[in-house]
């Protein structure tokens, strides 16, 4: 690989949304060598997903907080920040080498400051029948619509709880996609007085009648309210939706396509695969890198910013991002930034004071994190609930000697469909905290990577003594 | 005084279970004590090779035990089945160890003959392959390969269903595990018998089994026992899965019954088991690529590290306390492969109250700095 | 089979020639493999490398590599992180993987 310019940077920024684009816009404005890296095939992260690409050019379809982003990936491209897009990070040590991976090939660099901004993903959904094909998440959905312009085109069943789902119902309606049904899981009593809140922080040229498009979303689609239970139905493919409400009513819609949304929580595996500490978050129920005023990790020189420090919406991940760098740069010795430190703090307490993205605040029911009978936790290795309260039974008192026994979280997603669901049934079942409970041990490669790109790194003499004995 | 256990078994890893199913399936009241989830488990970082072919050198004793354990592998995995239905994959086509040129070729040699120069056990069956030979059992080899040795007694077993197995027969002998029960301190009772103080609390049993891995060394001096540990750091890369290709386990490459390719290990003096390095892994895809060029594209999902339980000379140590008898120690490297022994066969041993002579040259007297207080049951008869 | 997604009409990128299991499909350019697949009509579920059971993409953002595709000959590759590009080869999976592959 030898695209890149350097085996050593001052800073080296992993994920180019929001957070990670205003680091390394910030570090190499100052003068630091930068280095941004991204998995996808251009900038934007989640919330921009497809800002130089989307076939959605007229700019009503995605609202102005969409298009802002160009104005922060325009500081990007002025500050002298090297990007490598469809570059994967599959290691990063204590000695902060980090490992690439792009186009077939690895390389092990050198930084001096690292700034993990891998942002966020749903919460697992786990209901009976969702890895039926059909069945995706409702972020799947807006993806596809802002990359490539695709919108549902069969009945199609859209559950869960959170502004999100009504942003998203709103915006496929508008370009001529099908939405059938809503099934809104939010509990009962929480609801009613929330969401217009809420929407006042989604609040966008666009969507600056939030009301009008509820009222929009509730003209064209049915709504059911207070849903206990769903279960997708199907052979080999989603045939039906089924649920049931609080009141005990039932009800099924045939549809092939299932959107499930309850909430975004951080994406770690990264952050702690370099064996920074994370706890428990009790309001936000997922677990989240221990970090210090600058966003520094318990690993000297790593930080983490943007929503994997924490959901707290755009905003608040541009501001993260910039304090992230200011203060890396300034450990640096880079003179001159500690004002520009003090500013970024004052922006990032401005944003936080804002709580945009309400919606994670929001407690998914229990019911739908904490799956009974033999509803699949974990995707890749298809093992149930069931199987983990058995498990549970004969002794397995955490996530580790779990995977022993089952091989749960050993797939290639890495646990990260199944990690939250496997901590929070366990502390269930033996009647304890997510905290005593703990997460998988992760370990490199977080991202999976072809034997040849690992053989093909520098011998070390020191690792030939250790294996060729 | 009257115990409620016959037998607390000190670890729950794959050595401790292995013992204390061996004697709850005798009728014996097991207590297993065992720590946390995320304590060093070599159990769950282990290569799952049933392997014999070159251990034991400098000890022929060794050598006969792990011939023994190969033999008895089919009869224990088929007692895990019929008990709790779960395959644990045992299979014995015989084991090579690759050499990818003549210096490993004529090291390997040198071990091979070693083997047969100290007094190989009967039926030994050790002997160099020569690359022709093994193309033909393993076509996809890579021109780097130079030869093999090959023993007949070599297999290799799906280690974490067995461990579940061992777990769940445990459940249903009726004995009683107890994780996040760390020991803390063993007291023999002046009438016999032993309390244990743990982390939650006392448990008192009429004898006591040290399976802790390398936390022997720690407990051993509370009983009168000695067990001297030297553990080492290995690492293991693990691929994705792909259809069946290998048919042989190899000492440093196998398939797994579902598919993946496991690829060993490397030997450091680091004991962090938290971390991984890339360095390492480089050698070890380096080596298994040459030996089978096809796995390059193949992706890895995963590597991990353990620590290995290692005693000082690498051989295992089977005491029972001289100054408190009832207490007994087994530590040794190899949990799987003599997993069948410890269910077994030591099993037994212990429920009637001694090792017996056959066991003798395990004790850890053989090491110069070993207490008085030890025992063996040949020097009690 | 209809598909389950459609592209919108203002939506006007220029379409470039893919093959899906040796059948040519036009897919946008832009579009990942993952995208492009969706949006062809065609049974492109992939059998799942432990039981066999069918299983489409479900995250779309590079998490739950449901979207496993064989693309030019390699195997195992997410289809939602990849895109597109004139004269592709992708294979859906049936099971494991083949070594070699």
């Amino acid at each position: 690989m030898s695209v890149l310019r350097s085996d050593n940077y001052d800073l080296v920024v992993v994920g180019a949304g929001p957070a990670g684009i205003a680091a390394a816009a910030a570090a190499a404005k100052a003068g630091a060598t930068t280095l941004l890296l991204d998995e996808n095939a251009g900038p934007g992260g989640q919330v921009w997903r497809g800002l130089t690409s989307t076939p959605l050019t007229n700019r009503d379809m995605l609202g102005k907080d969409f298009w802002d982003g160009q104005l922060e990936l325009e500081k990007l491209r002025s500050s002298g920040a090297e990007v490598l897009q469809r570059a994967t990070v599959w290691s990063i040590d204590p000695s902060l080498q980090v490992g690439i991976s792009h186009g077939g090939a690895s390389r092990i660099v050198q930084a001096r400051r690292i700034v993990i901004a891998t942002g966020a993903m749903e919460r697992p959904f786990p209901i009976p029948g969702w890895t039926l094909p059909g069945v995706m998440t409702a972020g799947a959905a807006q993806t596809m619509l802002k990359s490539s312009g695709l919108v549902p085109s069969e009945p199609t069943v859209i559950a869960g709880q959170g502004p999100l789902l009504w942003l998203l119902a709103g915006q496929i309606l508008r370009m001529g996609g099908r939405i059938d049904v809503m099934l809104d899981t939010t509990p009962k009593g929480a609801f009613a007085a929330a969401l217009p809140k809420a929407f006042g922080f989604l609040t966008t040229p666009y969507f600056r009648k939030g009301l009008k498009m509820l009222r929009e979303v509730r003209s064209k689609v049915r709504i059911i309210k207070h849903v206990t239970r769903i279960e997708a139905q199907g052979d080999g493919q989603l045939e039906r939706v089924v649920w049931e409400t609080a009141g005990g009513k039932r009800g099924e819609m045939a549809s092939r396509l299932l959107l499930l949304h309850q909430g975004v929580v951080p994406n770690v595996n990264l952050a702690m695969s370099t064996g920074a500490a994370h706890d428990w978050d009790g309001l936000q129920l997922c677990w989240r890198p221990r970090l210090d005023d600058d966003g520094q990790t318990t690993v000297p020189g790593i930080y983490v910013a943007g929503d994997g420090a924490g959901i707290g919406g755009v905003g608040v991940a541009l501001a993260r991002g910039r304090v992230a760098a200011r203060a890396a740069l300034t450990s640096l010795g880079k003179s001159g930034q500690d004002a520009d430190l003090s500013a970024a703090r004052a922006e990032l307490a401005k944003a936080n004071r804002g709580r945009e993205f309400l919606d994670l605040l929001y407690k998914p029911a229990e019911q739908f994190r904490i799956p009974e009978g033999d509803t699949i936790v974990c995707r890749c290795e298809e093992v149930r609930a069931s199987d983990i309260r058995s498990a549970v039974d004969i002794g397995a008192s955490g996530p580790n000697q779990l995977k022993a026994y089952l091989r749960t979280g050993m797939g290639p997603c890495q646990g990260r469909l199944c990690g939250l669901t496997v901590t929070e049934l366990m502390a269930k079942a033996r009647g304890t905290t997510p905290e005593q409970i703990g997460y998988y041990r992760l370990r490199a490669p977080v991202k999976p990577l072809t034997l040849s790109e690992l053989a093909d790194l520098p011998m070390e003499p020191e690792a030939v003594k250790a294996v060729v004995r | 005084m009257a115990q409620v256990h016959d037998v607390a078994v000190v670890g729950g890893g794959l050595l401790g279970a292995s013992i204390a199913w061996g004697l709850a399936r005798l009728g014996q009241k097991v207590v297993v004590l065992d720590e946390g989830d995320a304590v060093r488990r070599a159990s769950r970082a282990n290569f799952a090779l049933v392997w014999v072919q070159g251990k034991g050198a400098g000890m022929p004793p060794y050598a006969n035990w792990s011939v023994e354990a190969s033999r008895q592998w089919p009869g224990f995995a088929e007692a895990l089945e019929e008990q709790t239905g779960l395959d644990v994959h045992y299979q014995r086509p015989g084991g090579f160890h690759i050499c990818l040129n003549e210096d490993e070729l004529a090291a390997r040699q040198r071990v091979v003959e070693g083997m047969y120069a100290q007094g190989a056990p009967e039926g030994y069956g050790l002997e160099m392959t020569s690359r022709e030979d093994l193309e033909k059992a393993l076509p996809e080899i890579g021109p780097e390969v130079v030869g093999a040795s090959y023993s007949p007694h070599d297999g290799h077993v799906n280690s974490l269903r067995t461990f579940r197995a061992l777990h769940e027969g445990l459940r249903a002998f009726g004995a009683d595990y107890r994780p996040d029960h760390m020991v803390d301190a063993i007291e023999p009772q002046p009438g016999g018998g032993f309390v244990l103080h743990t982390e939650q609390g006392r448990v008192e049993a009429a004898k006591v089994v040290l399976a802790a891995g390398n936390g022997n060394e720690r407990l051993a001096p509370h009983v009168g026992l000695f067990a001297p540990m030297m553990p080492t750091r290995g690492q293991i890369i693990v691929t994705e899965r792909v259809r069946p290709f290998l048919h042989y386990p190899l000492g440093t490459l196998r398939q797994t019954d579902e598919g993946t390719v496991m690829i060993g290990d490397s030997k450091e003096d680091v004991l962090d088991d938290g971390e991984t390095r890339v360095p390492v892994s480089t050698v070890m895809a380096d080596r298994a690529r040459r030996t089978f060029p096809l796995l390059n594209r193949l992706n890895v999902v995963r590597t991990w590290s353990g620590i290995r339980v290692m005693t000082r000379d690498g051989f295992p140590v089977y005491d029972q306390s001289a100054s408190a008898p009832g207490a007994f120690v087994a530590c040794c490297h190899s949990g799987v492969t003599l997993a069948s022994m410890h269910a077994l066969d030591l099993a037994r041993r212990i429920r009637d109250g001694g090792l017996g002579g056959a066991l003798a040259p395990f004790s850890a007297r053989r090491f110069a700095d070993a207490p008085e207080t030890l025992l063996n049951s040949d020097a009690a008869a | 089979m209809t598909p389950m997604f459609s592209h919108i009409p203002a939506d006007q990128r220029p379409t470039l020639e893919i093959f899906v299991d040796g059948q040519s499909v036009r897919a946008r350019r832009g579009d990942t493999v993952s995208a492009a697949l969706l949006a062809s009509g065609l049974d492109v579920r992939r059998d799942s490398a432990v039981s066999g059971v069918p299983r489409l993409p479900y995250c779309m953002m590079g998490v739950c590599f449901e979207c496993l595709v064989t693309i030019d000959g390699v195997g195992n590759r997410q289809g939602c992180l990849i895109p597109v590009a004139p004269g592709m080869r992708v294979e859906i999976q049936r099971g494991k993987r083949e070594l070699g592959k």
